[in-house]
């Protein structure tokens, strides 16, 4: 296999560009601190522009870095990413159209951080609302990509929060900025204490990488996908004793649907059935017992 | 973990060479750097880094605070320049509405010390209520805005926004947007100056606007522009880039480097003020070139004013009035104009992985609060900050919102209607309703509305980042001042029901709303909990599910609680609900919406207070 070639900005007239992608209170903003100051150390003049705001609320974080003797525009255009390091899997599929199709590389943690937003679904069997994309599928269709498990593996070196180091260390080796100056600038930059490990997961990272370009068998690279069981599918039917019903109305505030009410009689009322995921919960609440969800066992043929 | 004070003040970094710095930390370096000795500021995104990094200088040097609105910060800084120092306030976009009363005579009146707001806008609405253009406002007040492009030119263009005051009289807006505010890129620091101190200046003619003298000083105010865009001829805020091109570009802000990033080498008028314009300089540079395209950000600006003096130029036909550019638009607005080709478009890999809204975090005392609103049926006035996030799924709790305190108001408009068959419910947070909540409460009591307002109180300025607040008893600083006591403060407005409750009691949060609205006239309704982030990061024992009681409900998720995800484990067809511990802070609302109990603390509950957790607290 011949040696990737390295970016260097001294060979190429066009900043480069390197996108740092994952979620709110990950180290995204840390990852691309310590590549703008390194670049800055070496002369080169670099922008950073990052989204603040609603990122410390579990939303989307990215940071776009451009480096080279001369940048304008602080943010990349599409297609134009050289570098994709992505700290979150799901993050990183997010911004994949931003890659250089040609020569573009893809570097992701496979942690995933599951939102509530994808578990939202009542229905029977719902699926989960995350990609289900596997590395496989992603090394098709880029010019080279890593996946690796680079939270687990911080987590055996003794701390969860340098996961993101140890992906600066597979960033490094896409770069030719000597090792030297990367750890310098690590060791200025991250909490006194925490320097010794995340020198060693940066090393860890760099190694990760290289022996994997060289076909070596390599630690925390495995995937477990997301797999969906086969549940039965049965319909349920919402089933209103009104003679039981004494209008209390805890079963209409608590629905999560809103699809019960209190009719002109003050008894309940499945006002939307097309709404009702059948989730039991009005059935639970019920202090009268006047509600049940009843299996549909044959469904009824009109 | 060091204090505000211990850090490192940036006053001390080395003068004479480049540090990467956001715009937003540029433009308070800019500020000090021109001697300014009183700033006043409400923070609001993405403006609220300018004051922050500003508050970290020294004390001696600059006296820095959190006013209580947008037009009380003016209205201070305003105070400063009357008394002969360099004064700034800076806001977002639409805080210069709330203070431009103040900035439409104060233009009239000019400055003493020097006067600069800096406005930043939020093209592409990433965290406002909407994306107004705020260079309009410089030819409204008729007030010169200047447009920086980078950091350095935040820096360079505060300074130089100061001798403009000064020398012509006028407050002077700097102009940024998201983008520039918190964009890092190198700036060059200098050395702070020391600009006399002036003092007062006794002038009722200037001083105080009387219609008699109000009358007097309009001309003056349009005779200064007119020297200002004379002065603009020649000077260096306008910067012609002569290039190889037929086609002429005129630029301000941002868009510069989106136009030189698809056209280095194109002929480009840069312009360092949109407001006002060198109108001889754009006419040659108009008659230089066969064709002259504007580009700028949201309105055609500069664009009307140069199609207003005659001149043919394109813009707004090619880039978009909505929206944040970025350079594909720019581009692809080159291409429809016919000067770029298209490029060849390769076939880019697309993934959709998951939809990841911003979300209230784990624990945040105003989810229980929604969640209660939520199972109370009632029409509900929103209002500004984190708490609008209740307006998504699943809380799907907040029926309108429009602008810093108008929930009260707008709930007794509502009211007023009579249409409403749901009571009224108005829904403010703590630093919303000191900003501009106060006075429609007292109107709601004056005009003998029925509407319940429910003070959400989590002791800081959470949406912008945790900034302290009068009700918070720290100054920006962190020195310790007086503390705003809401209960007396509502009560003195003439409110006779007032209850304050602890937000994670599910029972008697509920219970008490339905109180509060059974109450006649305006009741007000304090949900009172710490912000869990903000100022100190809350984590308790965490709560756990057990999974064998667990019957996949789903009432916890109602909460749109980020620590509770689905485990890989069914019930009768649905997921069952895990905890993540690492994002749990162990604030027990999920335990008290569990019928089945499943969810109790990793540890003897005893040891967190001595509350077991409820069940099913549903009244």
């Amino acid at each position: 296999m011949t040696e990737p070639k390295k970016l260097d900005p001294k060979d190429i007239t066009e900043p480069i560009n390197i996108l740092i992608v994952g979620v709110g209170g990950q180290g995204v903003i840390m990852v691309s601190k310590v590549l703008a100051q390194i670049c800055q150390n070496l002369g080169y003049q670099v922008k950073q522009s990052e989204v603040h705001g609603m990122a410390k609320r579990g939303g989307v974080v990215f940071s776009h870095v451009r480096f080279g003797t001369q940048v304008w525009s602080p943010t990349i255009p599409v297609g134009k990413v050289d570098v994709l390091i992505a700290l979150e899997w799901a993050e990183g599929l997010r911004w994949m159209n931003y890659l250089r199709p040609d020569s573009g590389v893809f570097i992701a943690d496979t942690k995933r951080i599951v939102p509530p937003f994808a578990c939202r679904s009542r229905v029977l069997g719902a699926d989960i609302g995350y990609s289900k994309d596997t590395p496989a599928d992603i090394r098709e269709k880029v010019a080279e990509a890593f996946a690796l498990d680079a939270t687990e593996m911080a987590t055996k070196a003794g701390n969860e929060r340098a996961a993101n180091t140890l992906l600066l260390g597979a960033l490094s080796t896409t770069l030719t900025f000597p090792t030297e100056e990367w750890r310098n600038v690590i060791a200025k930059m991250v909490p006194p204490k925490t320097i010794d490990v995340n020198l060693a997961v940066f090393d860890q990272g760099r190694n990760w990488i290289e022996r994997s370009r060289h076909g070596e068998p390599v630690e925390g690279g495995a995937f477990v996908p997301l797999v969906q069981p086969e549940v039965s599918r049965e319909r349920t039917e919402l089933v209103i004793t009104p003679e039981w019903c004494k209008g209390c109305d805890i079963c209409v505030k608590m629905c999560p649907e809103h699809c019960l009410i209190l009719n002109k009689d003050q008894i309940v009322e499945l006002a939307e059935p097309e709404k009702c995921t059948g989730c039991h919960i009005c059935e639970w609440l019920c202090p009268d017992f006047a509600i049940s969800l009843n299996p549909i066992t044959q469904e009824v043929s009109l | 973990m060091t204090t505000k004070a211990e850090q490192a003040s940036p006053s001390a970094i080395k003068t004479g060479i480049t540090h990467q710095m956001t715009g937003n930390e540029a433009f308070a370096r800019g500020a000090w750097e021109a001697g300014v000795k009183v700033a006043a500021a409400y923070p609001g995104t993405p403006s609220t880094e300018i004051m922050e990094s500003l508050a970290r200088y020294p004390v001696g040097d600059v006296h820095a605070q959190w006013s209580t609105n947008e037009k009380v910060a003016l209205d201070v800084a305003i105070g400063g320049s009357f008394a002969g120092v360099r004064s700034v306030t800076m806001m977002k976009h639409v805080g210069l509405n709330v203070a431009s009363d103040a900035l439409m005579s104060y233009s009239y009146i000019g400055v003493n010390g020097g006067l600069v707001l800096i406005i930043c806008d939020d093209p592409g609405i990433h965290s406002s209520q909407n994306e107004q253009d705020s260079r309009l406002f410089g030819r409204f007040a008729q007030v010169p805005v200047l447009e920086p492009s980078d950091s350095q030119e935040a820096l360079d263009y505060t300074r130089i926004a100061f001798d403009l005051s000064e020398r012509f009289d006028t407050p002077v807006i700097v102009r940024s947007t998201t983008r520039i505010s918190h964009t890092r890129s190198p700036v060059l620091v200098s050395e702070r100056e020391t600009p006399e101190d002036r003092g007062f200046i006794s002038d009722v003619t200037k001083n105080v606007m009387v219609p008699g003298h109000a009358r007097r000083r309009h001309p003056m105010v349009i005779e200064r522009l007119e020297r200002l865009a004379q002065e603009l001829e020649t000077s260096d805020l306008t910067r012609l880039e002569p290039g190889s091109s037929k086609v002429g570009i005129i630029t301000a802000s941002m868009c510069y480097v989106y136009v030189k990033e698809n056209l280095p080498e194109a002929s480009v008028l840069k312009l360092g003020l949109s407001f006002p314009l060198p109108k001889k300089m754009i006419q040659d540079f108009c008659a230089r070139h066969d064709r002259v395209i504007v580009v700028e950000e949201l309105e055609p600006v500069i664009e009307n004013e140069l199609k207003s003096w005659g001149l043919k130029v394109e813009g707004k036909e090619y880039f978009p009035r909505t929206g944040e550019l970025s350079p594909e638009q720019v581009r692809i607005g080159f291409e429809q104009a016919g000067i770029l080709t298209p490029e060849e478009s390769a076939i880019v890999p697309q993934f959709e992985p998951l939809i990841r809204p911003p979300l209230l975090c784990a624990g945040c005392p105003h989810a229980m609060s929604y969640n209660a609103i939520r199972s109370l049926d009632v029409r509900v006035a929103g209002d500004i900050g984190c708490y609008t996030l209740a307006v998504g799924d699943p809380l799907t709790a907040i029926d309108t919102t429009v602008a810093m305190g108008s929930s009260i108001a707008n709930a007794m408009g509502m009211y007023l209607a009579g249409t409403e068959t749901k009571p009224i419910v108005a829904t403010i947070g703590d630093s919303t309703f000191i900003h501009s909540g106060i006075p429609p409460l007292i109107n709601a009591v004056y005009n003998q509305a029925d509407i319940t307002v429910i003070l959400l109180d989590n002791h800081i300025t959470a949406m912008t980042g945790g900034q302290d607040n009068p009700s918070t008893g720290k100054t920006i600083r962190g020195e310790a001042t007086h503390e705003v006591n809401f209960e007396d403060m509502i009560r003195a407005c003439g409110v006779d029901w007032v209850e304050r409750v602890d937000s994670y009691d599910a029972a008697t949060m509920i219970q008490t709303m339905r109180e509060g609205i059974a109450h006649r006239g305006v009741s007000v309704l304090i949900a009172d909990r710490p912000c869990v982030i903000d100022p100190v990061r809350i984590k308790g024992p965490t709560m756990q599910v057990d999974e064998k009681d667990c019957n996949a409900c789903q009432s916890c998720m109602n909460l749109g609680c980020p620590a509770l995800i689905w485990s890989d484990e069914w019930f009768e067809g649905r997921h069952i609900v895990k905890i993540d511990p690492s994002a749990c802070i162990g604030c027990s609302v999920c335990a008290q919406f569990c019928p089945t109990g499943a969810i109790q603390p990793t540890v003897n509950p005893d040891m967190i207070g001595g509350t077991r957790a409820k069940t099913c607290t549903t009244v």
